[in-house]
């Protein structure tokens, strides 16, 4: 009977593990971090980075609360069940106070409707889903990152501006993707009446035929592209559009297509004049982009992604957070929460008590290519707070607020 | 569609297919001989394009230094193809069929951490052909050079295999022990040699098409898992080991998808129909249809019996009530015991246990390997959360009647499933799980799309953690008693019967087909009642419970824990439930690190952990009751 | 008497080639018909057009007088045909009495339980079928791990346990040692002889042919080109000329 005496070690085994991690409560204080590293590493690698600077600066400057902080950090697999999972045992036998992270929008809300389930703060790091805090919003959840609804209002202006008549429509075929081009044919409408949408190509994510694809928008006819693609997608759809020529004569806006996660892959090849939001790392010269510029330069020798400074965020938010509370208790927190404001390497952001939606802003512009390498041009920063919707629609949106 | 835009479609889908065509025909050549499904072509077709990469920036963006890249790419995969064969799978060649799957996975997984650390996690963006760069006006539209050059090598690779298959006696053999695997060994051919030869052609057409690829698709490292689906439903639909067929099926998927992309949006009878969107199920779709119709696959021919296989299944033998009671005694107390998670990792493991058991059910006992099982156990949670959310049921009342709705699906998929055997039946059981995944993920307004559903928590007396750890422990426990009792039950004999011999079970007046049928039913109700059980756990479903990755983590955890054993799914289960969790906290590289794991239990229990341990306890018997009477 | 088997204009042509061409006899209860006739005369061809296995393009094959064209394997099992196989097909996990209790479960009907325990009924049956065909010591044995010539002998006990009126056995000897065949062939003669069961059997071995059966049946290229008592074929100069030659 091997097979008992394996199952009677496994079970001993998980028990004096159990037994090693007491909470000690003059440990440091112990965040609950979790995300998707394996399935998007392009994004989370720099992001990882980022949280870790944060740590080290937070506890270089004694920490909160008279301890030391600590991230307990684990892997979520991209799946939600899997997510929920490791959100327990950051809960339950790490001692983590409060949960923060998630990459995918099924993951970020799983992890957010656990969070209303368990009463435990959740601040959403990366989930760009608009439903996060707004249609599925609840009582325990924040959310740090620029929503897809923001970054669509975001390029709305240069789009109306241009007046194009005639619009095709591309985007993954998941949540994000779908929402992008939701929002944006409802708020290009409202801005432009008479505006057309000739095409719609939902493309499976990271598997799209960008050849067909290509020429299926090229036979629309359109005058402009938006595009919510990324990564591999993204960069060949770029290929095949400028192979084919299909994009002369025609405008293109592509979501998240100047960040240097997205971009910088594209090398020479990146798509002169496409409107994009993304961050122009090298030109922002804001004290507060400086100093985390600096030293991230000086710790990693290597420049930041976005992501580097989403995670940067995150414990920045997180910490100030606990310093507002004064506490760990978690209704102090989650009232705490509501309203408090952070310095960020995009500047000043608060969380919006209506809604718990940070107001971080994002950059736009147009993409230049210069020395083969892709960068962002005629960039400006939009504030987050200036693209969010009225309160009153919010309200409405929002379940039982 | 215009003319011309039908014709340009074609040639995107022509193009398209080209390197899906090297791959599958690759995939269909080691399966032919070896009969080893391998997870890890994909890997090998990432590593072309990753190969191809980094070649190219060391030699130069020439014609020259393009073209020797993309040929010292694909010969330096089809090395590793020939590392993999004779580290690896030359090692459990006689172990029960398809465990070799579970060492390939294993592969899949140490790839994936290697290139990882090797290229790191930023898409790598190939150069454009050089010298071909430029695009051709067909009919006022342009296209790459490149695509046509891809559309011309597709024949031209058919060709050379078509001669070397038939012309030289390497190609006579690989017939042959294609044909009959048994045979080549009686003809006194060297088996080992040849299975390295074949390993070697075929991960050179995967490197090959791989490294084609790189003016056309960025290399990164989700590229192994998205090309493996498509090369098995190419050679799936175009008949197991036959390279024309692979050619017909990926010209026939590439196209397809290029023309429901062209199609894109189309307006019939009142409805809209969105042709894009069914990008995401098309190549299943087809090969639903052509395994409907042609059981083989459209050019492939009935698998002779596959005498060699591995010596047959041992007998069963009932676990005993000591295990029993023991195991129960010791998981009645966990709560009291152990913390928290302990619970909570516990009642993971309790629903893929039964997940695990009902495929072992089918796959073992029953004879039937199922790609798909995940669609069960998926829909289960689906239909829990549905009948709750959707139908306002109490959740005890969605808990106990989605394995009865998940049923109802198993007995329409059965009906087809039962009709065909082997890798078709097994690549079917895939095609169901895809479309079911496919619907649930775009369906938004009832299923949630791809966010699945959310607030799909138990009552409130059981949403306590040791509450609700009771109640799993209770419904996934009677789910294994049931399938384990209904084993020894005539039905369940009669099963094994079925499987041992098709042909004996006719002669003696068993109705196998009806038997396979309710064999389905029963095991896809319980796979449900998983699901269900999974769902309320988690408070959340979202479609990865339908996904191959489910699908695949069942095949694990039978495969590990030994597929002749009872004990073997529970165990596979438990221990690659811990195992992850564990691994995953501890290091950065947690599936390379488990790769590992998995690849040296393969090696050391080729039946898998429980049947591995049970050879070994015997042998120490044995070897007791010698020094006794010595 | 009607014959238990009558076969009348049986044709089977594959691709053009007639495999089975206007093929007629009959055999009697407790009779043994040998079929024989060089490879690939259609002795295979024929045999699966009784069993089912294949569907004729013409003729009739009654079983006790009833048509049995069209049925499927397992339906005219129920009928009561039993048969063994030229390649043995027994069921390899599981023991010897259970292969023979498993034939005793389906001719009761007694398979579709789900909850019931197999093997606690049929075990008189099945162990009284085990000591006919002397396999009784072996019984709790995987059938997985038996010797050749031991599988026949089960097999000829499964297909003994639906109490057939006709019995098919393809080759029942190949693949034995010369001694054995002619031992189990006594076997399967004494059985059906007592039992009255009508047997049919192809075989290659000509001492087995010659020595068991009551007539024998000769097939060339499809064709019966001759029948009769064994001394009859074997003075028949069409058979010596097609089929025993020079060998004989």
């Amino acid at each position: 009977m091997l097979t008992r005496n394996k199952l009677l070690a496994g079970a001993a085994a998980l028990v004096g593990l159990s037994m090693a991690a007491p909470a000690d409560a003059q440990g440091p204080v112990k965040i609950g971090e979790l995300n998707s590293y394996k399935v998007f590493p392009a994004f989370l690698e720099p992001y990882k980075k980022g949280w870790e600077l944060a740590v080290e600066e937070v506890n270089a400057a004694g920490g909160v609360l008279g301890r030391k902080i600590e991230v307990v950090s684990r892997d979520d697999n991209g799946n939600p069940g899997d997510a929920v999972r490791v959100a327990e045992e950051l809960l339950s036998r790490e001692g983590a106070a409060f949960l923060v992270g998630t990459f995918p929008s099924h993951v970020g809300l799983a992890v957010a409707d656990f969070a209303k389930q368990r009463k435990v703060l959740f601040l959403a790091a990366e989930p760009l889903s608009d439903k996060i805090v707004w249609d599925s919003g609840n009582a325990y959840t924040f959310r740090l990152r620029t929503s897809t609804y923001m970054q669509t209002a975001m390029l709305i202006p240069d789009a109306v501006k241009l007046n194009k008549k005639r619009w095709a429509i591309v985007y993954p075929n998941y949540e994000y993707g779908q929402s992008a081009t939701a929002a944006f044919k409802k708020l290009l409408s409202a801005k432009q009446p008479g505006v057309e949408f000739v095409t719609e190509q939902a493309t499976p994510l990271g598997k799209i035929d960008a050849g067909a694809v290509v020429q299926a928008l090229a036979d629309a006819k359109p005058d402009a592209i938006f595009s919510s693609l990324f990564g591999p997608d993204l960069a060949k759809f770029v290929r095949e559009g400028q192979q084919r020529g299909i994009f002369k004569g025609v405008e293109v806006f592509n979501l998240l297509a100047g960040e240097p996660e997205y971009l910088d892959p594209l090398k020479e090849e990146a798509p002169d004049g496409w409107y994009v939001t993304g961050y122009p790392w090298s030109e922002i010269k804001t004290p507060e982009h400086t100093k985390f510029l600096n030293a991230y330069q000086a710790k990693y020798k290597d420049y930041p992604r976005l992501g580097s400074v989403v995670g940067y965020a995150t414990i920045m938010s997180a910490v100030a957070i606990i310093k507002k509370a004064g506490s760990l208790d978690q209704d102090k927190l989650i009232a705490a929460a509501k309203g408090v404001t952070v310095l960020t390497p995009f500047g000043m952001i608060e969380y919006r008590p209506i809604d718990h939606q940070s107001t971080m802003g994002a950059y736009v512009g147009r993409v230049g290519v210069k020395d083969g390498k892709g960068y962002m041009k005629e960039w400006r920063f939009v504030d987050g707070k200036d693209v969010l919707p009225p309160d009153a629609d919010v309200k409405k949106m929002r379940p039982g607020n | 569609m215009t003319f011309a835009s039908i014709i340009i479609q074609l040639l995107n889908g022509l193009a398209a297919a080209a390197s899906l065509f090297l791959v599958s025909a690759g995939l269909s050549l080691i399966f032919g001989v070896t009969r080893i499904v391998n997870f890890a072509h994909g890997s090998l077709y990432m590593l072309g394009l990753y190969g191809a990469y980094t070649l190219i920036e060391a030699l130069g963006r020439t014609p020259l230094g393009f073209w020797t890249s993309v040929v010292l790419s694909a010969l330096a995969v089809g090395l590793v193809g020939v590392l993999i064969e004779v580290l690896v799978l030359r090692r459990i060649y006689r172990a029960p069929e398809l465990f070799q799957l579970l060492a390939t996975f294993a592969v899949v997984l140490v790839i994936k951490d290697i290139a990882l650390f090797t290229w790191g996690a930023e898409d790598l963006v190939g150069p454009r052909a050089p010298g071909l760069s430029m695009a051709v006006e067909i009919l006022g539209r342009r296209i790459p050079a490149y695509d046509l050059l891809l559309i011309a090598i597709g024949p031209v690779v058919l060709l050379v295999m078509w001669l070397l298959l038939t012309r030289t006696r390497w190609g006579a053999l690989v017939r042959a022990a294609t044909q009959d695997r048994e045979m080549v060994g009686a003809l006194g051919v060297d088996q080992a040699k040849l299975f390295t030869s074949v390993f070697f052609v075929g991960s050179v057409l995967a490197g090959l098409g791989g490294a084609l690829q790189i003016p056309r698709e960025p290399a990164n490292l989700e590229l192994d898992l998205s090309v493996i689906a498509d090369a098995f439903v190419v050679t799936v639909v175009g008949g197991l080991g036959s390279i024309g067929g692979a050619f017909l099926a990926a010209m026939l998927i590439g196209v397809a998808k290029a023309f429901c992309i062209g199609v894109g949006t189309v307006n019939w009878f009142g409805a809209e129909i969105v042709f894009s969107k069914l990008t995401l199920v098309v190549e299943f779709l087809i090969m639903a249809i052509v395994l409907v119709v042609r059981p083989f696959g459209l050019l492939g021919k009935p698998q002779a019996a596959q005498r060699i296989a591995a010596d047959p299944a041992p007998p069963l033998t009932v676990p005993s009530w000591t295990f029993v009671l023991v195991g129960l005694a010791l998981l009645l107390a966990v709560p009291v015991a152990a913390d928290r998670y302990v619970t909570i990792l516990l009642t993971d493991i309790f629903c893929f246990a039964l997940f695990a058991v009902s495929l072992h059910f089918i796959m073992g006992p029953a004879g039937m390997v199922s790609f798909g099982h995940a669609a069960y156990f998926g829909l289960g949670a689906y239909a829990a959360g549905l009948l709750m959310k959707r139908a306002g049921l109490p959740m005890e009342a969605a808990l106990v009647l989605a394995p009865l709705v998940v049923g109802a699906f198993a007995v329409v998929y059965g009906w087809f499933c039962v009709r065909l055997s082997g890798v078709y039946l097994a690549m079917l059981t895939l095609a169901f799980a895809q479309i079911s995944w496919s619907i649930v993920f775009q369906w938004d307004s009832f299923t949630g799309g791809s966010n699945g559903l959310f607030g799909v928590w138990p009552s409130a007396w059981l949403a306590g953690k040791t509450a609700y750890y009771y109640l799993a422990l209770a419904f996934c426990g009677a789910g294994v008693a049931l399938l384990w009792r209904v084993l020894f039950s005539p039905f369940g004999y009669a099963l094994r019967a079925g499987r041992d011999s098709p042909l004996r079970a006719e002669a003696i007046g068993i109705d196998l087909r009806a038997y396979q049928w309710m064999a389905f039913v029963l095991v896809g109700a319980l796979a449900g009642l998983a699901g269900a059980v999974y769902a309320f756990s988690k408070g959340s479903i979202s479609p990865s419970t339908i996904s191959i990755a489910q699908s695949t983590d069942g095949l694990i955890m039978v495969l590990l824990g030994g597929v002749e054993t009872l004990k073997g799914p529970l165990a596979g289960a438990a221990i690659f439930t811990w195992l992850r969790d564990e691994v995953a906290r501890r290091t950065e590289f947690w599936r390379g690190v488990m790769g590992v794991v998995i690849l040296a239990i393969v090696l050391l229990f080729p039946q898998g952990l429980v049947g591995g341990l049970k050879a070994l306890t015997q042998r120490w018997r044995e070897a007791q009751s010698r020094e006794k009477t010595a | 008497m009607t014959a238990v088997l009558q076969v009348e204009g049986l044709r089977k042509t594959f691709g053009g080639v007639q495999a089975v061409a206007d093929v007629s006899f009959a055999v009697d209860a407790g009779e043994l018909l040998a079929l024989i006739g060089p490879n690939g005369a259609g002795k295979s061809t024929c045999f699966n057009l009784l069993n089912g296995q294949l569907a004729p393009d013409g003729g009739i094959v009654r079983l006790g007088g009833r048509d049995i064209v069209g049925l499927r394997p397992r339906q005219i099992w129920r009928l009561g045909v039993g048969r063994t196989f030229q390649i043995t097909a027994t069921f390899a996990s599981l023991s010897v009495r259970e292969n023979v209790q498993m034939a005793l479960y389906s001719h009761a009907g007694r398979l579709r339980s789900l909850l019931g325990r197999f093997g606690t009924a049929f075990t008189t049956e099945a162990d009284a079928l085990l000591g006919q065909v002397g396999m009784l010591d072996q019984a709790g044995r995987p059938c997985g791990v038996l010797a050749y010539g031991d599988l026949k002998r089960v097999e000829l006990a499964m297909a003994l346990a639906n109490q057939p009126r006709l019995l098919l056995m393809d080759e029942p000897t190949a693949g034995m040692a010369p001694r054995e065949r002619v031992a189990l062939m006594e076997l399967a003669a004494g059985l059906a002889r007592a039992q009255k069961i009508a047997v049919l059997f192809t075989e290659h071995d000509m001492d087995v042919v010659f020595s068991q059966a009551d007539r024998i049946i000769v097939l060339d290229r499809g064709q019966l080109i001759a029948g009769g008592m064994p001394q009859e074929v074997r003075a028949n100069p069409d058979v010596r000329a097609v089929y025993l030659g020079g060998t004989h």
